[in-house]
């Protein structure tokens, strides 16, 4: 393959996820609005086009024709700037994460993620925590107390969290001995999930996603009834478009991010026992992918309609007493069975 | 300040958070499931109860007079100063009649009051809920739209028989 070639498999890889990135958005709205109904016992929208199914686009028309604010006391540029950088760090994210296994096409073999990072984990790691520049950025730069109060607290909480991210992820990467999403995939053959095998791990990146995606037991940052909005109290139009598409695609991140570390990304338990062809095979590990993540969609919106907002000092006492410890004892766990078993 | 203690600690298992969390999320689930209480407004419309206490009205004899004697108690009673009624005199065997009977619909609490001193049965609230007016003025009914055929509020007239 001559770097052309490269090129051009890379744009197209590229604006498939795109293009797949914001139909989950949109469509996640939408799902949110009509689950958030069934929990209490209403219908949902159901009034632009086929059961609603174009209210995502209504709304995204609504948002463009509305009146872009600045407030007077707003630092210009930065306000400017925060939903691009928040917007950014959510879709470049996606790029390290494997839909499926390598394909043949049109005499090509093609990975199905856009980069192979051999670093990838950390490279997500690093872009999450760069997604708080966004969200404290908007909030300072607002000029507005509310905001303020909002991107302080979204700070202390990701940078809590991020501390008991990091080390259940380490136990993923002592597992499969690699920073590479692909390779944590591949080591994750058969019924050995790292949700198995490291189950508080699990738990505590479960817990820690909601977290860093700022989802209902923990979306301080935004808290409606205390802090108006939260961050973003002082955005309108598009750019408040920007916020609101990057977190519905942080929760799909972190979905991804959770069925690649620990529910086995594309592995369909011992599917190649079936002795179906290949190309069946992947289709059926790209739908199995992809039918994971939807089923962790659902569980976030679930949990946001089911469960009441942290206080404050419970969710830093969660974080740092609970969450970082159990986070430790997994490491100890993974590295006894590493030791013990030989896994 | 002295702390308080909750009359009941959490015991171990709450503390542990997940499994009421469990607890939650299955009742949360339940609830997708269950049928869905929303009436699609525009077209499928509720149909009140004949105890419901939409607008006032006035009840219109078959014979196309109001039942109305122009006594006034419904003006009197009403606690929102919404009734407005000027009698006049008249052949019939009831002698008096209003010449003007107004309601204004932005001041009425649709308390029922009126319904209840009417000595008459003259007055009394109906089903209809839908009330919109574009300004002011048009909130202010008068006998042209408060008068109502005796047969469309039976149901109502006779629940009043049974449990006034």
């Amino acid at each position: 393959m001559n770097i052309w070639e490269i090129l051009i498999i890379s744009l197209i890889k590229i604006l498939i996820i795109v293009v797949m990135l914001l139909l989950t958005v949109a469509y996640s709205v939408y799902f949110e609005r009509k689950i958030s109904a069934w929990v209490q016992n209403r219908v949902g929208p159901n009034r632009v086009g086929w059961l609603g199914l174009l209210q995502p686009f209504a709304d995204v028309f609504k948002l463009m024709f509305k009146e872009d604010i600045i407030p007077d006391a707003a630092n210009k540029p930065l306000h400017t700037l925060a939903p691009f950088i928040a917007l950014f760090v959510s879709f470049a994210t996606y790029a390290v994460i494997p839909l499926g296994p390598p394909i043949e096409l049109f005499g090509y073999k093609i990975n199905l993620v856009v980069a192979d990072v051999n670093i990838g984990i950390l490279y997500v790691l690093a872009l999450t925590s760069l997604g708080v520049y966004g969200i404290t950025f908007a909030g300072w730069s607002s000029g507005s107390k509310y905001s303020l109060l909002g991107g302080i607290r979204s700070s202390a909480q990701m940078i809590s969290y991020e501390v008991s991210m990091g080390f259940s992820v380490a136990g993923v990467i002592l597992m499969s001995q690699s920073l590479s999403p692909v390779k944590i995939v591949e080591a994750q053959h058969g019924w050995m999930w790292n949700a198995i095998l490291q189950p508080i791990g699990f738990i505590t990146f479960l817990v820690s996603a909601f977290a860093e995606t700022n989802r209902l037991p923990f979306d301080l940052p935004e808290a409606e009834p205390e802090l108006v909005g939260g961050y973003h109290t002082e955005y309108s139009s598009f750019k408040f478009a920007g916020f609101f598409l990057a977190e519905y695609a942080n929760m799909a991140i972190a979905s991804a991010m959770i069925v690649t570390l620990y529910l086995g990304g594309y592995q369909v338990p011992y599917i190649e026992k079936l002795g179906l062809s290949y190309t069946l095979t992947t289709i059926i590990q790209i739908a199995a992918f992809l039918i994971k993540i939807g089923a962790l969609i659902f569980f976030f919106m679930w949990v946001r309609w089911s469960l009441p907002r942290f206080r404050y000092d419970q969710l830093m006492s969660l974080g740092w007493k609970v969450m970082f410890p159990l986070a430790l004892a997994n490491i100890i766990w993974v590295a006894a069975l590493i030791m013990i078993f030989g896994l | 300040m002295p702390v308080q203690k909750r009359k009941e600690d959490l015991n171990i298992l709450e503390k542990l958070y997940i499994p009421e969390i469990v607890k939650g999320m299955a009742l949360t689930l339940k609830n997708m499931f269950r049928p869905n209480v929303t009436m699609q407004y525009p077209e499928v419309r509720f149909e009140p109860p004949s105890s419901y206490r939409g607008r006032p009205v006035l009840v219109q004899e078959k014979n196309g007079t109001e039942r109305c004697v122009a006594c006034g108690l419904c003006s009197r009673v009403c606690p929102a100063l919404a009734i407005e009624v000027q009698a006049s005199e008249t052949e019939l065997e009831k002698e008096r009649y209003p010449q003007k009977f107004e309601i204004n619909m932005l001041r009425c609490i649709f308390c029922g009051f009126c319904e209840e001193v009417c000595p008459e049965e003259a007055i009394v609230m109906s089903k209809d809920y839908e009330l919109v007016f574009k300004n002011r003025k048009d909130a202010i009914f008068g006998k042209d739209k408060l008068l109502v055929q005796v047969d469309n509020l039976k149901d109502r007239l006779e629940f009043l028989r049974k449990f006034k």
